[in-house]
Parts: C-alpha cells; sequence; structure tokens
C-alpha cells in the first residue's frame, strides 16, 4: 500500500525538479507528522472530524467506480461468447477459447509486431529529440527568446490528432504544399501520406512535430535543477563545453531520463491509437494495425465482442507486467522509478 | 505572437537593448561562429516547422477563389483576402452545428471535471484523515490497469448513453492525473494557514473555496485548460459512442471534410462570393485550432512553475 502512496507525492514534487520541489517538500515533511498524532482518535470521532473531506471525494470515486471499476469487471465477457442480445449474464461461458483464437491468429501477431516495431522506432527516434532540444534552449542565454520558442514549440501539443494529421496531410499529401511545389518546378511529386513502407517514418515525424516540443518541458526543469557552481568549478578546472556537458549535464538529466524511459516502456503497447485510426485507411492494415486498432475493428466494428475484450485484456495485463517490470529495473539499477518502497 | 508576448508581463525584458550584450558567465566561454550559426539555424528550422504550416493554412482559408487558383493550391504569399469561407460556415450547416456541439461539450465538461477533481483532490490533500489510503489506492489502481475499449463500450451502451452528449464527458470527466497534480500542490499549502482557519471553526468547504482555491490560480488555471483540451479534441469517444452525425463533434466533422475529402456543404446567402473547397477545408481546420491558440496564451505562463513536472512526469 505505501508504495503507491510514496508515488504520487514523489511524482509531484518532482525529484530534482525546481519549481514543486522547493515549495512541496517543506510541507510534505510537516505533514507527514500529522497521521501519528491524528489517528489517536476513535473511528467515529475521525469520522466526524473528516467526513467533508470524504463527501469531497466521493464524485469523482463514483465516476471511477461507473467508468472504471465496472468496465474492468467488465472484462468477463472475454470469457464468454457474448452476444449483445442476450447481454452478460445469459451469454454462454467458453473459458479461455478467445484467448486461443486470439494468439493464433495471425491478424493478431501482425498487430503486436506493428506496435513493438512503432514503439522501438520512436524510443530510438523520438525519445532524444526533447533532451537535445532542452539542452540546446538551456543554452541560451536570453531568457526572453527562450520563452518565446518555449512558446512556440508547445503549442502543437494542444492540437488534436485530428488536426495534426490534417496538417501533414494538407503539407505533405498528396496534393499537398510539398508536392504542389515540386511539381510546379518539373520535380516528381511524392507520395508520403499513403506510402506503407515510409508509414513509420511518417507517424514518428508526426509525433515529433507535435510532442517534441512539449517533452522538453521536464527536461528543462531538470536542467534547471542543476547547481550552475557546478559547471563553474569544472570550468575553472579547465574541462571544456563538452565534457561539462558529458560530466554534469547529462548526469543531471539521468533520473527524468530513467523516469521516462520506464513510462515508455510501461506504455509499449499503447501507441497513438488516434494517430493511427485516423491514417488506416490511407496506407491499410497491413502497415497501421496495431493492438488498440486491431481491437476496435474486431469489436466495435465487426461485433466480435468476446475475442476483441480478449485481445484488450491480453493488452491491459501485459501493459501492467511491463510497467511493474520496468519499474523494478529502475530499482535495480538505484533510481527511484515510478513508485518506490521507502 | 502579440499575445505570447503580452503574457510574458516583461514587456521590458522582451525587447533586449541592443548595446548590451546578454550576460555570460565570466568563466563560460563564448562560442565559436560555428557552434553559435548551428545553434540559430536548428533553432530557427524547428521554429518554422511549426510555425509556416500553421501560417499558410491560415492565409489559404483567408484567400479568394482566384489567389487559390493561382498558387495551385496552398497559398503562400498573400494575394487577395476573402471571408468568403468563414461566412459560408458559420452561417449554418453542418460545421456551425459541430462548433456548438464541441463549445458546449467543452464548456459543460470543463466545469464539470474541474468540479469534481478540486473536491477529490482536496478531500485526500491531508494523510491521516479517516480513508485517506483506500481512497487515494481506488484512484491510482485505475492508472496502473486501464478497463480496455471493449467493455467501456458496453457499459456506456448498456447504460443507453450512446448518441447522447453524458457519453461524451462523463466517460472522460475526471483523469486521476490531473487529480494528483492538484492534490499535489494542495498539500503544498502552508498548512497552519488552513489550520488557524479551522480553530477559527471555517469548514473544510469554505477554507476550500476562500483560502485554498485563491492560492491556486495558476495550477488550477493550468489544469483547466488540459480538461478543456481534452474534451475540444475528442475524437475517439465520439467516433465510438456518437453514431447520429447531427451529434458530432467538430474534431469528427474535421476528419470527415479534411481528411476524408467529403465537401463542405453550406448556406450561400445572395450576393456572396463562393469560397473555394480548398479555402473551406482550411476554414474548418482553423476554427478546431483557434480556440486552443486564444486560451493558450494565458495558461502558458504557468507551464514551467513546477506545476507541470508532475503532468511531465506522471
Amino acid at each position: 500500500m505505501s508504495t503507491l502512496l510514496k508515488t504520487d507525492t514523489d511524482a509531484v514534487t518532482g525529484n530534482g525538479a525546481p519549481g514543486g520541489r522547493a515549495d512541496s517538500t517543506k510541507t510534505r515533511n510537516k505533514s507527514k507528522l500529522a497521521p501519528g498524532v491524528r489517528s489517536s482518535l476513535g473511528l467515529k470521532a475521525r469520522f466526524r472530524r473528516d467526513k467533508s473531506l470524504i463527501f469531497m471525494t466521493l464524485p469523482a470515486v463514483l465516476l471511477l467506480a461507473v467508468f472504471a471499476y465496472v468496465p474492468i469487471m467488465g472484462n468477463i465477457v472475454a470469457f464468454q461468447d457474448y452476444s449483445p442480445f442476450v447481454g452478460i449474464a445469459n451469454s454462454p461461458w467458453v473459458g479461455l477459447d478467445n484467448f486461443a483464437r486470439v494468439l493464433s491468429d495471425s491478424n493478431f501477431w501482425v498487430a503486436v509486431k506493428n506496435t513493438l516495431v512503432i514503439t522501438a522506432f520512436q524510443l530510438f527516434f523520438f525519445f532524444p529529440i526533447p533532451i537535445v532540444l532542452a539542452i540546446l534552449l538551456n543554452s541560451l542565454v536570453r531568457p526572453s527568446l527562450r520563452a518565446t520558442i518555449q512558446a512556440i514549440v508547445y503549442l502543437p501539443h494542444f492540437f488534436s490528432w485530428v488536426l495534426v494529421v490534417a496538417v501533414f496531410q494538407q503539407i505533405l499529401g498528396g496534393a499537398g504544399l510539398l508536392n504542389q511545389q515540386l511539381l510546379a518546378h518539373g520535380w516528381q511529386g511524392l507520395d508520403i501520406m499513403t506510402n506503407p513502407d515510409t508509414f513509420l517514418f511518417l507517424i514518428t515525424s508526426q509525433s515529433i512535430w507535435k510532442d517534441a516540443g512539449w517533452g522538453m518541458i521536464v527536461f528543462l526543469a531538470a536542467l534547471n535543477a542543476i547547481d550552475p557552481s557546478q559547471y563553474e568549478a569544472a570550468a575553472v578546472d579547465g574541462a571544456n563545453r563538452w565534457s561539462r556537458m558529458w560530466h554534469i549535464t547529462l548526469p543531471g538529466l539521468r533520473p527524468v531520463i530513467i523516469l521516462l524511459l520506464i513510462l515508455r516502456l510501461g506504455d509499449s503497447l499503447s501507441v497513438g491509437f488516434e494517430q493511427l485510426i485516423l491514417q488506416r485507411d490511407a496506407v491499410g492494415a497491413g502497415a497501421s494495425e496495431v493492438l488498440d486498432t486491431f481491437v476496435y475493428y474486431t469489436g466495435v466494428q465487426n461485433g466480435d465482442w468476446s475475442y476483441a475484450a480478449a485481445a484488450g485484456l491480453l493488452k491491459g495485463l501485459v501493459s501492467l507486467a511491463l510497467i511493474l517490470g520496468a519499474n523494478k529495473i529502475a530499482h535495480l539499477f538505484g533510481e527511484a522509478g515510478v513508485y518506490s518502497k521507502k | 505572437m502579440t499575445t505570447i508576448e503580452k503574457s510574458q508581463k516583461k514587456p521590458a525584458g522582451l525587447r533586449w537593448p541592443r548595446n548590451e550584450t546578454p550576460a555570460r558567465a565570466a568563466w563560460e566561454e563564448e562560442p565559436s561562429l560555428t557552434v553559435k550559426a548551428a545553434k540559430s539555424a536548428t533553432l530557427i528550422v524547428v521554429v518554422l516547422a511549426v510555425l509556416l504550416p500553421l501560417y499558410t493554412i491560415v492565409l489559404t482559408s483567408l484567400s479568394s477563389q482566384s489567389t487559390i487558383t493561382n498558387a495551385g493550391g496552398l497559398v503562400i504569399i498573400p494575394g487577395e483576402i476573402s471571408w468568403d469561407a468563414y461566412r459560408q460556415i458559420f452561417t449554418g450547416g453542418v460545421v456551425t452545428r459541430a462548433i456548438m456541439v464541441s463549445v458546449g461539450i467543452t464548456a459543460v465538461g470543463t466545469i464539470l471535471s474541474m468540479v469534481v477533481s478540486v473536491l477529490c483532490a482536496y478531500g485526500l490533500s491531508r494523510p491521516g484523515t479517516l480513508a485517506h489510503t483506500p481512497l487515494l489506492f481506488v484512484l491510482l489502481i485505475t492508472m496502473f490497469f486501464a478497463a480496455g475499449m471493449i467493455p467501456s463500450y458496453l457499459l456506456v451502451s448498456g447504460l443507453g448513453m450512446i448518441d447522447s452528449y453524458a457519453a461524451l464527458i462523463l466517460p472522460s470527466c475526471i483523469s486521476v492525473f490531473n487529480i494528483i497534480i492538484l492534490r499535489g500542490f494542495f498539500m503544498g499549502i502552508d498548512q497552519g494557514i488552513l489550520d488557524s482557519a479551522r480553530i477559527d471553526g471555517a469548514s473544510e468547504w469554505r477554507i476550500l473555496a476562500q483560502i485554498v482555491m485563491p492560492m491556486s490560480k495558476a495550477v488550477t488555471a493550468v489544469i483547466a485548460l488540459f480538461y478543456g483540451v481534452g474534451y475540444w479534441n475528442a475524437f475517439f469517444n465520439a467516433i465510438l459512442y456518437i453514431n447520429e452525425s447531427s451529434k458530432n463533434p467538430l474534431q469528427v466533422v474535421l476528419r470527415s471534410y479534411v481528411l476524408q475529402g467529403v465537401s463542405v456543404p453550406g448556406q450561400i446567402a445572395v450576393g456572396q462570393g463562393v469560397a473555394a473547397s480548398l479555402a473551406l477545408q482550411m476554414a474548418v481546420i482553423v476554427v478546431a485550432m483557434v480556440p486552443i491558440l486564444f486560451v493558450y496564451p494565458f495558461v502558458q505562463k504557468h507551464f514551467t512553475k513546477g506545476v507541470m513536472i508532475g503532468a511531465v512526469k506522471g
């Protein structure tokens, strides 16, 4: 229990992050004293004292109960031959048949492969970019210039995927700006938006356009938290720009990098669902089918509910294992991870 | 651009005196010219990669039929300006309806989400209160295991919410993430102030409304932006739960007109020019973009104040 509790305070105050840390650690320690003192009261007295606080959480708990916990239990349809006409109560039980079917379905494995390939590709090409950008931006001396560039590159993060894909289509699509210019100058047009072979590059560049700037924010915070006197001391000792980056900047970013890697690993089975579903028609299922779209098309579109639920449940369980496993690895490396057992 | 500059609230800082070079620490060597050039080139490319597509889309939406024909598609060099596209999509029809649906969902959803989240976050902000740990646990479990699309769909359809606006709001009403950020902020407020209010007999409700909320304007604004943007951008919930085309929010309409090539209908008033179909498409894109461009500068300045770190770190 306490493991999870630690999670959130850490996540929020952000180890190594300047703003949050400064103002919350103080009070966090203070509030930690409170529980021992308070629990000396009787249950009834505590209820009387805390009832308004408990009531405040009820709307959220109720919403979660209905829209998160009921569906978690709804996963039992994965063990049934569910039919919407007879409902969950009357649908026949089939044990693990659906899972057996899923695991012997070649389309499912195509989706698994695509999902993992996209994750690996993005980890390699997307992940380092925010770090590089943050270091670059951090080296700017003028705060005003830095703030302006930050404001601009954060912006696409707030656009919807529909909007991002639409923008890409207008610029790189068959009738888009790029082809328009190429054709006007007697070159050949490029087939970027509908080519399954280059689809990986396309979706990765879309992700970069949308989220690389935003991804930078946490690295900027971590860079800010590095004590500038370390740089000064290194410089006095004769370390040049590059060795300062290698020996001070990158080690300073290490906890954040590892934390984000864990989160990304735990999330490796979810890859831009909206992004992919929007482009599935254009490039075909062979290149763009991932686990989420597989579940959507077999379940919601084709009505094979139990089958799709089984695939979805597999995905959920493997994701859970991944996040717990990734966190374990982080502990082995002596990092804080997402949650810890302190 | 101007709005972003305004939001910095430091007009003086923006115009760096030309004769004064910005301060570089004494021990720090001046970077070589090559390094400087490479740096600025990279940053210029990055900034242009964001701004150029937006610029040409906005410009095309404002261009007349003939300007677009001359350009052979998207317009880069401004020509004849025409508001026909906007006139057309705002005078009734599918886009107008979708805008109203999206505005309604966003307004109602954001308010509801904020009320529920702030209450929950404050309710959980004092460790040691009764049932604090189990309640927190109930929240956090959902971050590790998501129910999945099929059971969620079956639930929403079982509740008879298919084709209702509630299906666009309630299932995505709270984000545990956002609650945890708010909670972290509330926990950071000096408990001494709150305790003294308690001693004076203020109820928790009153403390929340009159002490905590006024102290949490920045974090509340950021979280409200997250919720608002989430509702405005909602696309998947709509294609999952909404079948009736008249109830489609803007993102779904944007998809059908721009990505699926359905032509944009619109009522053309007598005596007005007909907008080019490309201009119409671009206008729909701009309409989907504008609310974000409008709200963003006011909230953006709070991103770096540490409230955001929790969000990104999760």
